[in-house]
C-alpha cells in the first residue's frame, strides 16, 4: 500500500478520531516517549492490575502515523498480561523492521498489522514504533 | 540574462530527473556538473599531497589548491587569502572560533550574546564555551517577523559582551539580520562578531570587510560545491594571535621532542591532510555562482517565493512564518498546515516527488519561540522554476484531503 492510501484507508481515522487520546483515570503507571528529531511527544498511561492490563490510553501530539500506530496499540493492549503485551511488541517491532512477514504470524497484531508497509518507509519507523516503544520501555522499568 | 531552461542542463540530477521537485536548497544545493567535473580533474590529472612535495604533481595540487583559496576568500572581500581557512563545513568553522579564540578570550561574568534565531552549530559552541569559561549566554530577541531590531541589540550587547555570534541570515525564516549594523555597535562595545553565513552566501554578495565581520564561516555544500568543504574567513590580526585548533600534520614550523612551533596562516589551522579536491570544488561552484549573476539569482528566487507565498496565503489552513514580503525571505518557505504534522506534509509531498524538510531544523530554540514544535519548509534556487511552484502548490493544496479533512 502506497503512503497516501496508509493514510486514506488506516491511519487518518485512528489519528483524526483517536478512541484512546485521553488523560487516564486510575492510571498505574505513565511514561513520556519522544522523537526527538520529529517532535512526536506521547504521555502512556496504563492501568495495571493483578498483572492485566485493564485500560490504555495516551495524550500528547505528533505526525499522524505514531499518533495512529499509538492508538492501536492502546486498543489491542487492553486485555492482555503483561508478558503478553510483550510479545505483542517484540511481533509489532519485528514487522516495522521488516524482519518478520508471515501474515499468520501477524493476524496476532490485528489492526496493527495494517501498519506493515511502514517497514518500506525508512525514515516513518520510529514514528510508527514510538507508542510500542514507551509501553516496553514502561514495563521493563516497572519489573 | 540567464535561461532557467538551459541553466537545468549544467545540472545532471535536475536534467536527468524533470518529475523531481527539489525544493530542500537550503539543506543543500545541487551541484552542476563543472564542479564534479573540477573534483575529478584534481584527483585524475595532478594529485598527490599538496603542499609537501618537491615533485611537479605536487606542486600543481598545491597551486590549485591556493588557487581555490584565493577564490574563495576574494568572493567574500577578505583582504588576503591568508584570511580563508578551509573547513569541512560551518559548524566546523564556527567550533575552531570557539575553541581557538574563545577559550582565551572568555572569561568569568563575560558574556556571549547570540541570537535565538540561531542555527544549533551557533549556538552549541558557545554553550559549551560559556559553561567551560564561567560566561553568561544573552539572547537576542526578535520581533514576530524574525527581525532583530536595533533597540534589542542595543539593550542586549554592552560593556560586558565580549562575543556577539550572529546568523546572517536565519536557515528557518529567512531573514537578513543587520550584520553591519550589529557589528558596529558591538565594536563600540568592544565585542568580536562572529558571523555564521552558511545560508547567506549562497544568495547574495557578501563583504566581510563592509560588514567589518571578524570572522565569518560557511559551507561549500550550500552553494553548490562538495560536501565536506567548508570556509572560515578570520581578520588576519584575530588569526595570527590565536593558538591551533587541530596540531598533526602540515601545520608546523619546527617540531622538536617537547614542543613545536606553527606553521604561519592558514596553514596553523588547516592540520593533516588538506581536502584540496573539494576545495577546487567549492571554488569551481563559487566561479559558477558569479557567472549566474546575483541580479539573476535575486530576481528568480524573488519571483518563486512572490509566487509560492501568494497562493499559500490564499489557504486558511497555512501559516507562514517570517516576513509578509516575500523579498525577504532568501529562497526560504517556512510554513505549518493546521491539523497535519510536517512530517506527514514531506512524507506525502515525497509520494508526489517534491522534495521539501520537515522538523525543528536544527533551531530548536528558534522553534520554542515560535510555539511550534515543528515546521515543514520550502526552499528555492534560483535553477528552480515557475512550473515547479504550480506543481508545489497543486500537491500542497490536496495535503489536508489525504490527511482525511473535508474543507468546507
Amino acid at each position: 500500500m502506497d503512503l497516501k492510501n496508509l493514510y486514506r484507508e488506516i491511519v487518518n481515522e485512528h489519528n483524526l478520531n483517536p478512541a484512546h487520546k485521553h488523560a487516564l483515570e486510575g492510571a498505574t503507571h505513565e511514561l513520556r516517549g519522544v522523537n526527538p528529531s520529529c517532535g512526536d511527544d506521547i504521555v502512556l498511561y496504563l492501568k495495571i492490575e493483578d498483572g492485566v492490563v485493564k485500560d490504555a490510553a495516551f495524550t500528547g501530539e505528533g505526525c499522524a502515523i505514531s499518533q495512529a500506530s499509538c492508538d492501536m496499540m492502546c486498543d489491542q493492549l487492553i486485555g492482555l498480561t503483561e508478558a503478553e503485551a510483550l510479545s505483542r511488541e517484540e511481533l509489532f517491532h519485528g514487522m516495522i523492521r521488516g524482519e518478520v512477514t508471515d501474515e499468520a504470524a501477524l493476524e496476532e497484531l490485528d489492526e496493527a498489522a495494517s501498519l506493515q508497509d511502514v517497514a518500506h518507509m525508512p525514515a516513518r519507523v520510529k514514528c510508527a514504533l514510538l507508542g510500542w516503544r514507551t509501553m516496553k520501555e514502561l514495563l521493563g522499568q516497572k519489573a | 540574462m540567464p535561461d532557467v531552461k538551459h541553466i537545468r542542463n549544467d545540472f545532471p540530477i535536475l536534467r536527468d530527473h524533470p518529475d523531481v521537485v527539489y525544493f530542500d536548497n537550503a539543506a543543500t544545493a545541487q551541484r552542476p556538473s563543472c564542479v564534479t567535473e573540477e573534483i575529478r580533474k584534481f584527483y585524475d590529472e595532478t594529485n598527490a599531497n599538496p603542499l609537501r612535495g618537491l615533485y611537479d604533481w605536487s606542486m600543481e595540487a598545491t597551486a590549485r589548491y591556493e588557487e581555490a583559496r584565493a577564490v574563495c576568500a576574494s568572493f567574500i572581500g577578505a583582504a588576503r587569502p591568508e584570511e580563508l581557512i578551509f573547513t569541512r563545513n560551518t559548524t566546523e568553522a564556527l567550533n575552531l572560533v570557539a575553541y581557538a579564540f574563545g577559550a582565551e578570550h572568555i572569561s568569568a561574568g563575560d558574556e556571549i550574546v547570540l541570537s535565538v534565531t540561531e542555527h544549533h552549530s551557533n549556538i552549541l559552541p558557545w554553550q559549551m564555551l560559556a559553561e567551560k569559561n564561567g560566561a553568561a549566554l544573552v539572547w537576542l530577541e526578535p520581533d514576530e517577523e524574525g527581525f532583530i531590531t536595533a533597540e534589542e541589540y542595543r539593550a542586549k550587547i554592552t560593556e560586558k559582551t565580549k562575543l556577539v555570534a550572529i546568523g546572517h541570515v536565519s536557515n528557518v525564516l529567512g531573514v537578513t539580520h543587520p550584520v553591519k549594523d550589529i557589528a558596529a555597535y558591538a565594536h563600540e562595545k568592544g565585542a568580536v562578531v562572529v558571523v555564521d553565513g552558511a545560508q547567506a552566501v549562497p544568495h547574495m554578495a557578501v563583504d566581510v570587510k563592509e560588514l567589518d565581520a571578524d570572522f565569518y564561516a560557511f559551507s561549500g555544500h550550500k552553494l553548490m560545491g562538495p560536501m565536506g568543504i567548508g570556509a572560515l574567513y578570520g581578520k588576519y590580526a584575530l588569526l595570527e594571535q590565536m593558538q591551533p585548533f587541530l596540531r598533526g600534520g602540515e601545520m608546523i614550523e619546527y617540531v622538536t621532542r617537547e614542543e613545536a612551533t606553527w606553521a604561519e596562516l592558514p596553514h596553523k589551522f588547516e592540520a593533516g591532510t588538506v581536502n584540496a579536491a573539494d576545495a577546487c570544488g567549492m571554488a569551481r561552484a563559487v566561479a559558477y555562482l558569479q557567472d549566474i549573476g546575483w541580479d539573476f539569482l535575486r530576481k528568480q528566487e524573488d519571483l518563486l517565493v512572490a509566487k509560492m507565498m501568494a497562493e499559500m496565503e490564499k489557504l486558511p489552513y497555512i501559516r507562514i512564518f517570517g516576513s509578509k514580503d516575500p523579498a525577504k525571505h532568501n529562497g526560504i518557505v517556512t510554513f505549518t498546515i493546521e491539523g497535519v504534522h510536517p512530517h506527514d506534509i514531506s512524507s506525502v509531498l515525497n509520494e508526489d516527488r517534491v522534495c521539501i524538510r520537515a522538523g525543528h531544523h536544527c533551531a530548536q530554540p528558534l522553534m520554542q519561540f515560535l510555539k511550534v514544535g515543528s515546521t515543514a519548509r520550502a526552499s528555492v534556487y534560483f535553477y528552480n522554476t515557475e512550473e515547479e511552484v504550480d506543481i508545489f502548490l497543486r500537491h500542497l493544496k490536496n495535503i489536508r484531503g489525504v490527511m482525511g479533512f473535508r474543507e468546507d
